[in-house]
């Protein structure tokens, strides 16, 4: 079957359902009892083991298999959850991220089998059982044997029901031996199922076979993996089963042993049935026609929704290349393409008119521009998503780096549902991911010593808040560690060379602090595989800005740093003005502008070679654009000079342009990647009569 | 491209006319071909980059072949016209040429490989097909772009 056209959904959901496995996990071991967060990791790992097995994924079918097995037993209460376990299950989830990716990025799973995760889950599982039925009353604690054997043989942890016990009791009595085999197939089999088929046959040559795991008919459609079990009744003895089924190819080895029924792990059977049942179910949903779409687990979606109801739960889409919009804001959407041709309309009619006024037609633009300005904000609440998606994945981080590191920290999130355009959303995980680093690396203190003396917890706190502010969105990350060591930033840098001495002195803490956001520039005294290898924080600078946003840290030394990004909304459409220069239409981006200025030409002073000049008191270097751009300027050289004063952060210019055309929302373009080199450029627009006009970006500028 | 010609024996070229010569540029790589248009100059860049032009909608770069080439610029004519390229690489890119003749189509017979030399001035030209009596050299698409990367990295 071709399945390449699920492809897409089939990796929004899996990424889905691996991010919400990673938020249930660690909420697991908050909580290892919660029996609501057990069910939906269960359910999550089954739906993901179905739709990885219906896309013909085996390998990361097989390992969710293996994972969800652990949580059968787990939700039956046979296993307990412990801190080695939530280890492994992340290593899994890791494995399993890795084989999405793999998919995402070739079509193929890869070839990593993550046996060594799979047999840690089937000792997990082998160590519980054995465990469990030590505890119960019933068992000898003889048992304890069987279940530390080798986990290949599998057919020591076949239960059986009564009936079969008398059976095997009854055929003793006759002088037949129950013997149990488990066949493993070679990995390169490719007709498994009839080489098991063929195995069957030649084991059922010596006997009868009372039980078989899976079930001949799964074997048969060869719904396992490389290995089956069977126990037979025979009077042949063990070795001769063995032979039996090694003699068929392309078998690996077979593993066989008399069956001692007593020995079997019968406090767990009912568990066992119940995830018989389990796999029933599952394996009926397999069978089924293979739809891959949300549909096609409806049981456990099913579930799911009243699971949702019962708990209030808290998985949410996450959203991955495709953006899902909620039906209303597309009705809302038609609505208003439908009113943007009924303004057409009018405009042509109120154009043909005879005797056509020119009012008439105004009236009509108005109302033209009143519509496209909705649809704008309309298709704009389509682009956004909750940064939701991407901060997710961070308290499983902050876990790992507190093992890591063996530091005691916790992540504080706000604001998740802050929305941002989804390009913004895409781009801005690895600079928060880098910058949540730097905190549990470098902000917390490693000495908990030094903590209580600075009357802190012995646990560190990271908080990322998102809010938004007017038309900006501020994500915040902040810890109460050590804040940044003015000094040492200076040091370095002066023995870097970056700054001098004098330099140094005459500098204010903060724009010390702002060095560290220059290339290649890292305090920390040791280079760790977390951070400090001088790549970080100018790179998040960078990131930040190429999305036309800004970042600035506050810090206290000894207290903690602040770390603040600011973002714009949206991307593709802003608000800009229009200006002339050298007789080139140019945009400035509203954002960025404060205020704009008639300068008298012989107010413009010069200070250290730079012309500045004095707006209300404070003093502000001016940029003549024409020289930025290489073009010569068309004003005469008496008249009052036009100056746009923009701000980055805390700093301000003045911009010297040659004539103001208006304001405009403007629709940003790329320049593509060929040409792109050019800084002070960040993009184009196309005007009203099709020309191209250039947005500079005063960031570069200043 | 060895696809294309394992199917078909001749490879279509359009021919151009940059200064005295032709130039064959592999059609399937062409997008469209536009008359000459206002560009909109982008400051700081290479100086055979004129600027950008709107292609419906889109933004293209537009290179000026003969700058490119290291002939001397000339006054647009009426003939001159911006074949607008696509490469997988770096989008669309519209290049000025005097004038777009015809397209021809070569078969491997009439197009002769040339030796690869770096120092070569021409180094824009991979192969030299002949029709009738005529010369076209064959552009490296791949050169024209990729080695301005080369000159502004180094």
């Amino acid at each position: 079957m071709d399945v390449s056209q699920y492809l897409d959904i089939f990796i929004d959901e899996s990424k889905e359902h691996l991010q919400n496995l990673n938020t249930q996990i660690l909420d697991l071991e908050q909580e290892p009892g919660n029996m609501d967060t057990i069910n939906e990791i269960f359910r999550a790992a089954h739906t993901l083991k179905g739709m990885a097995g219906t896309m013909g994924y085996k390998r990361m079918q097989n390992l969710t298999h293996n994972m969800e097995n652990v949580f059968s037993e787990v939700r039956n209460g046979a296993a307990k959850v412990n801190a080695s376990i939530v280890d492994v299950l992340f290593q899994c989830l890791d494995a399993l991220d890795e084989y999405v990716s793999n998919i995402q990025t070739t079509g193929d799973e890869g070839d990593n089998d993550n046996e060594n995760l799979i047999k840690v889950f089937n000792d997990f599982l082998a160590g519980n059982t054995g465990a469990a039925a030590a505890e119960a009353p019933a068992t000898a604690k003889a048992e304890e044997k069987p279940q530390l054997a080798e986990a290949e043989e599998s057919w020591k942890k076949i239960t059986y029901s009564d009936t079969q016990k008398t059976v095997i009791a009854e055929a003793a009595k006759e002088g037949l031996k129950a013997v149990g085999v488990t066949v493993t197939v070679q990995e390169s089999c490719i007709l498994k199922a009839a080489r098991a088929f063929l195995v069957y046959k030649a084991i059922e040559e010596l006997g009868e076979i009372i039980v078989s795991s899976p079930s001949a008919q799964d074997i048969e459609d060869e719904k396992f993996e490389l290995e089956f079990s069977l126990v037979v009744l025979t009077k042949s003895d063990v070795d001769k089963v063995i032979a039996a089924a090694m003699n068929v190819s392309e078998i690996e080895k077979a593993v066989a042993g008399i069956v001692d029924v007593d020995a079997a792990p019968a406090p767990a059977t009912e568990a066992v049935k119940e995830e018989e049942k389990e796999d029933k179910e599952e394996k009926v949903e397999e069978t089924a026609p293979a739809v891959v779409d949300d549909k096609k687990p409806a049981e456990a979606e099913a579930k799911q929704t009243t699971q949702a109801a019962k708990t209030g739960d808290k998985k949410k889409p996450v959203v991955n290349r495709t953006v899902r919009v909620d039906i209303e804001k597309l009705d809302d959407l038609m609505n208003l393409v439908s009113e943007l041709i009924i303004a057409k309309n009018s405009l042509v009619s109120a154009a043909t008119t005879k005797g056509a006024s020119t009012n008439n037609v105004n009236e009509q633009i108005e109302y033209l521009e009143s519509v496209t300005t909705n649809l704008h904000e309309s298709v704009m609440k389509v682009r956004m998503v909750p940064i939701e998606s991407v901060v997710n994945k961070f308290p499983r981080m902050i876990r790992d780096l507190q093992k890591k590191l063996d530091k005691k920290m916790e992540l504080y999130m706000s604001g998740e549902e802050t929305e941002l355009d989804r390009t913004v959303v895409d781009e801005i995980g690895d600079p928060l991911m880098h910058l949540l680093r730097n905190s549990a690396d470098h902000g917390i203190e490693g000495d908990v010593k030094l903590r209580k003396e600075r009357g802190k917890p012995e646990q560190g706190s990271i908080w990322l808040d998102a809010y938004q502010d007017g038309n900006n969105v501020v994500i915040e990350v902040r810890d109460d560690g050590n804040g940044i060591d003015v000094n040492a930033v200076k040091a370095k840098a002066i023995e870097r060379g970056t700054i001098t001495e004098e330099q140094a002195a005459s500098m204010t803490d903060q724009e010390i602090t702002n060095l560290l956001f220059l290339p290649s520039f890292s305090t920390a005294k040791k280079v760790s595989d977390i951070s400090g290898r001088g790549v970080g924080l100018d790179v998040v600078k960078s990131k930040i800005e190429s999305l036309s946003g800004e970042v600035s840290v506050k810090s206290t030394y000894g207290v903690g740093s602040t770390w603040t990004i600011r973002l714009p909304l949206t991307l593709a459409i802003i608000q800009s003005l229009m200006v002339v220069v050298g007789g080139e239409k140019y945009a400035i981006p509203l954002g960025n502008i404060q205020t704009i200025e008639s300068i008298r030409p012989d107010e413009i002073k010069t200070v250290q070679l730079k012309e500045v000049i004095n707006l209300r008191g404070s003093v502000i270097p001016i940029i003549r654009l024409n020289e930025v751009l290489g073009c010569e300027s068309t004003r005469q050289p008496d008249e009052d000079y036009v100056i746009v004063v923009v701000k980055k952060g805390d700093v301000q210019a003045g911009l010297v342009i040659d004539e103001l055309t208006g304001q405009q929302e403007i629709v940003i373009k790329s320049l593509g990647k060929y040409i792109n080199k050019s800084k002070i450029i960040s993009g184009a627009t196309i005007l009203g009569d099709g020309e191209v006009a250039l947005i500079v970006d005063p960031n570069a500028l200043i | 491209m060895n696809e294309v010609k394992a199917f078909s024996e001749a490879v279509q070229y359009i021919k151009i006319a940059v200064g005295e010569e032709f130039y064959g540029i592999d059609i399937s790589i062409v997008d469209n071909i536009v008359r000459m248009q206002r560009i909109t100059r982008v400051p700081n860049v290479a100086s055979y980059i004129k600027g950008v032009i709107n292609l419906r909608g889109e933004i293209v770069p537009i290179m000026n072949l003969r700058l490119k080439m290291g002939i001397d610029e000339i006054e647009y004519t009426k003939t001159t016209r911006i074949i607008i390229i696509k490469t997988e690489l770096v989008g669309k890119i519209g290049l000025i040429v005097d004038a777009v003749k015809e397209v021809v189509a070569l078969d491997d017979g009439q197009i002769e490989k040339l030796p690869y030399d770096n120092n070569d001035e021409n180094h824009f030209v991979n192969a030299v097909g002949k029709v009738d009596d005529t010369l076209i050299s064959l552009l490296d698409i791949g050169a024209v772009l990729a080695e301005k990367q080369a000159k502004e990295e180094a």
